[in-house]
């Protein structure tokens, strides 16, 4: 059996506003996990535009996005969160007085509290809604390549019109039998260099540009694909007889898991109170893009002022019968955990 | 007030009253389309994809290089897919059909 952690507070995601919330929550005592399923935390803010200045921040007229999470990271840094990275949080059931996390990699977590702070939910890669993709992944559809000699001899179409696209394509050609890309249209968002050297490699023979065509269906038996079906935007197919796929869309986000939680969930967001940010379930919080009330600005500026009431709301549940003294920080500092 | 029609993943035709000016994200997200439109207008998820009507196409505006670029990453496109954060609505527009593709 694997280790379970326990916790006053858990917090999905480490975007913006998940870290916020540890610092919240550790004002007033409480102890936090944080989990996000993407390597490194910050959210849409280092996933989506880490180089961007943002202007709406009080006091800190321009600051990157980078810049931004690093600051927050520092000031939680006293609180010592335990932040679980590269895992989604797939269950969320209550066992006694308790909630318990069970992560995708088998962690578990049991908190008096939860904070969903998961903006539009787990990033991972932007799958493109074929049918049966799910059945030949891991063995012959990709969204990261790992080991170029997997695909030494190997059929390759890659789908996808960015970077990785054109960089795996340049790679893969030495190594692979063949190499189709399939894009729904002749500009490519990549360095122009190597565009130039994917079409000369294309007029050398060594890959094949299948443009304009978008994926349309996979065959294959068990997990092992055979045939690629594409077609163009208006209806012409093809079929590409290969062996893997490696599809390149870039990041998507997924409620997936949080929408079986029981919560009042309407096109991507959860309702909740704006004066506690409490659900329709007790001991569960939302804040940050997720959470939604009337007139909600999604913005960061509101998150951090959501995480403050939510902490405050999950006092009350972490330490039933309690009293709550407001302190400001001039009064108390940063406590101690 | 200008009139748009959205029709959703199911088939419903909803005929919605819109304000100049707002985009077609905001007027879909206000009448609580199924549509997640995650970056909030932002240029930066393409989960805001519609597919417009192909007599209205001309009209829904120019699309910008950038709008392109995202829209790569959307899948079930079609001539006439839109990014609808990036739309505005005008007298132009006046009477314009959408079909929403169902949510990832
Ligand atoms: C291009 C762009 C520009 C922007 N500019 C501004 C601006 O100028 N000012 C401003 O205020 N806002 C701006 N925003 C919006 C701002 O980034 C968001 O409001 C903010 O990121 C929301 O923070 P969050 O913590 O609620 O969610 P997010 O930043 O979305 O983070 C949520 C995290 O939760 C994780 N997660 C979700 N579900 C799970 C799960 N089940 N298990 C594990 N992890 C999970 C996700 O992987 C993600 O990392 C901009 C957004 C974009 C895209
Ligand atoms: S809402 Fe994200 S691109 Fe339109």
């Amino acid at each position: 059996m694997s280790e379970i952690h326990t916790t006053d507070v858990a917090i999905i995601g480490a975007g913006p506003i998940g870290l916020f919330s540890v610092f919240q929550c550790g004002m007033l005592k409480m102890s936090c996990h944080v989990i996000d399923a993407l390597p490194a935390t910050g959210g849409q803010c280092t996933a989506l535009y880490p180089e961007k200045p943002l202007f709406d921040i009080p006091a800190a007229p321009n600051i990157n996005a980078v810049d931004l999470i690093e600051r927050l990271e520092q000031q939680i840094e006293p609180f010592k969160p335990t932040i679980h990275l590269n895992q989604q949080v797939c269950e969320l059931v209550k066992v006694g007085d308790l909630w318990q996390l069970i992560t995708s990699t088998g962690l578990k977590i049991q908190a008096r509290a939860v904070i969903i702070a998961a903006g539009a939910g787990a990033f991972g890669p932007n799958k493109p809604p074929l049918e049966n993709i799910e059945q030949f992944e891991g063995s012959s559809v990709h969204y990261m390549v790992q080991k170029r000699e997997n695909f030494r001899d190997q059929r390759i179409v890659i789908a996808g019109g960015g970077d990785s696209a054109v960089d795996w394509a340049l790679s893969l050609a030495d190594v692979a039998a063949e190499v189709y890309v399939i894009h729904r249209r002749d500009r490519f968002r990549a360095i122009p260099e190597s565009v130039a050297q994917m079409k000369a490699l294309a007029e050398q023979g060594k890959i094949e540009l299948v443009i304009p065509y978008q994926l349309a269906s996979l065959e294959g038996e068990g997990d092992q694909l055979n045939t690629v079906v594409v077609k163009t935007l208006d209806g012409e197919e093809r079929r590409i007889e290969a062996d893997h796929l490696l599809s390149f869309f870039g990041l998507a986000s997924k409620l997936g898991p949080i929408n079986d939680w029981g919560l009042d969930i309407l096109n991507g967001v959860i309702k909740v109170e704006p004066t506690t940010c409490a659900t329709n379930v007790e001991g569960i919080f939302a804040v940050g893009d997720i959470a939604d009330y009337p007139h909600k600005l999604k913005l960061i500026l509101s998150g951090f002022s959501e995480a403050a009431q939510a902490a405050h709301a999950a006092y009350l549940i972490v330490n039933p019968g309690q009293a709550l003294n407001f302190e400001h920080s001039t009064t108390s500092g940063v406590p101690a955990l | 007030m200008t009139t748009l029609t959205f029709i959703k993943p199911d088939g419903e035709r909803v005929e919605v009253q819109a304000t100049n000016g707002a985009t077609v994200m905001e007027v879909a997200k206000e009448n609580d389309m199924p549509m997640l439109a995650a970056c909030g207008g932002s240029l930066a998820c393409a989960t805001c994809h519609v597919i417009v009507d192909e007599a209205w196409y001309e009209k829904s505006g120019e699309i910008v290089e950038a709008e392109e670029d995202l829209l790569d990453t959307a899948h079930g496109l079609t001539n006439t897919s839109r990014l609808c954060c990036q739309m505005k609505v005008s007298d132009e527009v006046d009477g314009m059909v959408m079909t929403l593709p169902p949510m990832g």
